[in-house]
């Protein structure tokens, strides 16, 4: 069927599926030209299509329809699982990268409407939800100069400061002050702790994990109840399939869901339906400023899955949304939602609807232990491990009640090197073990307490 | 530590297992340096315990061992009648086999069964996709193509095997699926989406509601052992490819196991260890069981998959049961086969099977 469209310009024009529709004269042809000739954007049927949704070369958006669909994406994400309310202050984790610059973006937007919505409206009821941003330098790590980091910082402290009002607070905060300490001791511990670990993979999950640490540091130390990653798809496809060949297959589930809990301050990934390939687009499309710190390429286990998930990709562009799919279809856990609202300020209406859409509890809420080191909860069949010692007085807990993954690919493999591993760790990860397992024993422990005669009862 | 009689070469090392012989390789699944005879201990070793922890067996069962001829099937019935042997198991094996009609491959493969049949001193019985369902390999990839020659393949089999084994009157089947079979598996479901046959894949004895139940004794083997086990031990068997397989989707995932397994061997148990520990549903909707209208196999639908994908062969209907497209058929193959086939077809009903 001959194209309608009498100004067509494109050489190799045929129609798409779309056919119902006769097109309005377009002086120009579809930017993306070629053999395809889209006039529409399928949404809107007004503009020009400038780009491919997910759904491949049959959904072209035009730019308006494209950013709306994503952030419409978003703002569903923020919505049914009650990420941000009014009384929240946000951090934003911000890498520099694409998915981090789409989500501040987004972040942001809400909040400038949340705002002009307070100062439109007469009862200054609901106030605004605050934003902060965080940007962890990681050039002790790796071997940039300190030129290349200080331009990107400036080039960070720009983006964030054009995003005001509102305005939003910026922390740069170099990774080695995760042990508290800063300058030359810092990042002479991270040094020695980084190079204790002999697998490649293991080195760079520490490194992720140091990260959620440190976060979690600045967000609690400056008020903060929420943190925002801008985890997207593409990472969490990567994230399943890693994890599977690592032997995580219990705990994969906590990782993926919009809200992880477990932390003291919840997680949330609101970018978690939207792929790489539309944040690229719109990034490109908007003209958002991208800050490239060229870590280097994941190299181990976490770069050849990335390779197999492009070459899944390349071959099937919807394979990412699948593996995201399935790996949905696991059992999340109790703290994969955001802990109840008891705040009155908070609207009934937000905790109503909050109660309404998070996850109910998993049956029984079961007392997990975690990894002290990548935190990930155990299954219980991990106990009889624990009781196992190590012939290392002073610390059995920590590397008794690690996951087998971390046990593998984290500590160290020589029993005699362990002692010096286990005091080059951050404090945080060390408390953890101590107190990890205990609220298991204590709630049991409450059950049985009136039949217990003598206090020297120590459960290991 | 005495001194080895035989002048140590320079470099030489010891089997980290006796320490006496000198390694002649290295474990794929542990990297460590073991000499010959330590290996095929500690292989058939953990084989045996593999049988033991999981009950696979009982005194008095027989067995049959899905023998295709290649080197899975092949270690599996020597290993198996060898621990029979030195355990005993009381078993009672037999090799079946299953002719799919290809060419230049099947044929090959069955006379290294049947070699089997005498060195290993087992019974042998082939059944075939012409005698059970009227269509070989051959004839159904001249009639479909290359992409989904496997399902109808993989389909057939499955039933084959059932049919072979009540003939033979056995009480279960096994298989040599091995490690990375699984863990390939594995992989499979999650990037196809099936969260239903993820949670069925891991298990080592599957099919226990159905007509005979299937094990995998080699569930914690690993391929290269088991290559390794055949080329030392000099076992007879088949080592091609099928030669209709390089476009199976599997191959992705093979790809991608073989590259992990190079950078950390004990990824494929991990990934077998992830499988068995996700956190699925149990309420999460399985398919519920019946049994085939047409011919009494188990099925969870009105018809079984090999009774849809057969009539979709004799109407020229190459799509029937494949995905979930209807669309794009070739038109101008309907009725070419009705004639010749339909009659022959019909007449096959499972009589001589009692579902």
């Amino acid at each position: 069927m001959a194209c309608n469209s009498s100004t067509c310009n494109s050489s190799g024009c045929y129609k798409g599926y779309e056919e119902e529709e006769q097109p309005k004269p377009n002086t120009k042809a579809a930017v993306n030209g070629g053999n395809s000739c889209q006039n529409l954007c399928v949404k809107c049927k007004v503009n020009e299509p400038v780009c491919c949704g997910i759904g491949g070369e049959n959904s072209r958006f035009c730019k308006d329809c494209f950013k709306n669909n994503l952030y419409g994406k978003f703002k569903q994400a923020v919505t049914y699982n009650a990420m941000i309310t009014p009384p929240d202050k946000v951090l934003v984790a911000f890498s520099g990268g694409p998915s981090s610059r789409v989500v501040l973006q987004f972040v942001h937007e809400m909040q400038y409407k949340a705002q002009k919505n307070y100062d439109a409206n007469k009862d200054k009821s609901l106030p605004v939800f605050g934003v902060g941003v965080a940007f962890i330098d990681e050039s002790s790590t790796h071997s940039f100069t300190s030129l290349h980091i200080e331009k990107a910082i400036e080039d960070i402290r720009l983006i964030v400061s054009n995003l005001a009002p509102p305005s939003k607070e910026l922390f740069v905060v170099p990774i080695e002050s995760i042990f508290s300490s800063d300058g030359i001791d810092g990042k002479e511990r991270l040094k020695e702790l980084l190079d204790a670990v002999s697998d490649v993979t293991g080195k760079e999950d520490l490194l992720i994990r140091l990260r959620i640490l440190l976060l979690q540091k600045i967000a609690s130390e400056n008020g903060y109840t929420r943190i925002v990653l801008g985890t997207c798809t593409s990472r969490i496809a990567c994230h399943v399939i890693s994890a599977t060949v690592k032997g995580q297959g219990y705990s994969l589930s906590a990782d993926i869901q919009y809200v992880d809990s477990r932390w003291e301050i919840p997680v949330v990934l609101p970018l978690r339906d939207c792929p790489a390939q539309e944040l690229n687009t719109l990034c490109s499309l908007d003209g958002l400023k991208i800050v490239e710190l060229l870590n280097g390429p994941c190299s181990g286990i976490n770069g050849l899955v990335s390779s197999f998930v492009k070459v899944l990709q390349e071959e099937n562009p919807s394979r990412e949304c699948t593996i995201v799919r399935t790996a949905g279809k696991l059992t999340p856990f109790h703290f994969n939602r955001v802990p109840e609202i008891h705040d009155s300020n908070v609207p009934s209406a937000t905790r109503r609807h909050q109660k309404r859409y998070t996850l109910k509890p998993n049956g029984s809420l079961s007392s997990d232990s975690f990894c002290p080191i990548c935190s990930s909860p155990l299954k219980k069949s991990n106990f009889p491990s624990s009781l196992r010692s190590h012939g290392n007085q002073q610390n059995p807990d920590l590397i008794a009640s690690a996951c087998s993954s971390c046990q593998f690919q984290i500590l160290p493999k020589d029993p005699s090197l362990m002692e010096e591993f286990l005091s080059v760790l951050p404090q945080q990860m060390i408390t953890k073990a101590k107190h990890g397992d205990q609220g298991d024993f204590s709630l049991l422990r409450e059950q049985i307490q009136e039949f217990l005669l003598s206090d020297g009862e120590n459960e290991i | 530590m005495e001194a080895d009689s035989k002048p140590k070469k320079s470099g030489a090392r010891l089997c980290c297992v006796c320490n006496q012989n000198r390694a002649a390789l290295k474990r794929p699944k542990t990297l460590e340096l073991i000499c010959r005879e330590c290996f095929y201990a500690v292989f058939e070793e953990e084989i045996h315990q593999v049988i033991l922890e999981n009950q696979l067996f009982k005194p008095g069962d027989r067995i049959a061992i899905g023998a295709s001829g290649g080197k899975d099937s092949t270690v599996l019935a020597y290993v198996l009648s060898e621990l029979n042997r030195r355990h005993n198991y009381g078993l009672d094996l037999f090799l079946l086999s299953v002719d799919e009609g290809i060419t230049g491959y099947r044929d090959d493969s069955l006379e290294t069964v049947k070699r089997n049949e005498l060195q290993y001193g087992l019974p042998l019985k082939i059944v075939s996709y012409k005698d059970l369902y009227g269509w070989t390999m051959d004839e159904i990839v001249k009639m479909i193509g290359l992409k989904n020659n496997c399902t109808f393949c993989g389909v057939f089999r499955r039933q084959a095997l059932d049919r072979g084994a009540a003939l033979l009157k056995v009480d279960k089947v096994a298989t040599g699926h091995n490690a990375d079979d699984i863990a390939e598996t594995v992989l499979l479901n999650i990037l196809r989406g099936d969260i239903a046959r993820l949670s069925r894949c891991t298990s080592i004895i599957t099919g226990e509601d159905g007509p005979i139940p299937r094990c995998k004794p080699f569930k914690y083997t690993y391929e290269k052992e088991i290559v390794m086990y055949a080329y030392f031990k000099k076992l007879d068997y088949f080592s091609t490819e099928c030669i209709y397989s390089p476009n199976a989707y599997r191959g992705f995932a093979r790809e991608f196991i073989k590259d992990l397994e190079r950078i950390r061997p004990r990824a494929i148990l991990d990934i077998i260890k992830s499988g068995e520990d996700f956190r699925i549903s149990t309420t999460t909707k399985m398919p519920e069981q019946g049994t085939c209208e047409r011919c009494g196999y188990i099925s969870s639908q009105k018809w079984c998959k090999a009774c849809v994908l057969l009539e979709g062969l004799n109407r020229g209907l190459p799509k029937l049961g494949i995905g979930r497209t209807q669309g794009l058929n070739s038109d101008g193959k309907k009725d070419r086969k009705r004639d010749s086939r339909t009659p022959s077809i019909e007449s096959k009903q499972c009589g001589s099977l009692e579902f």
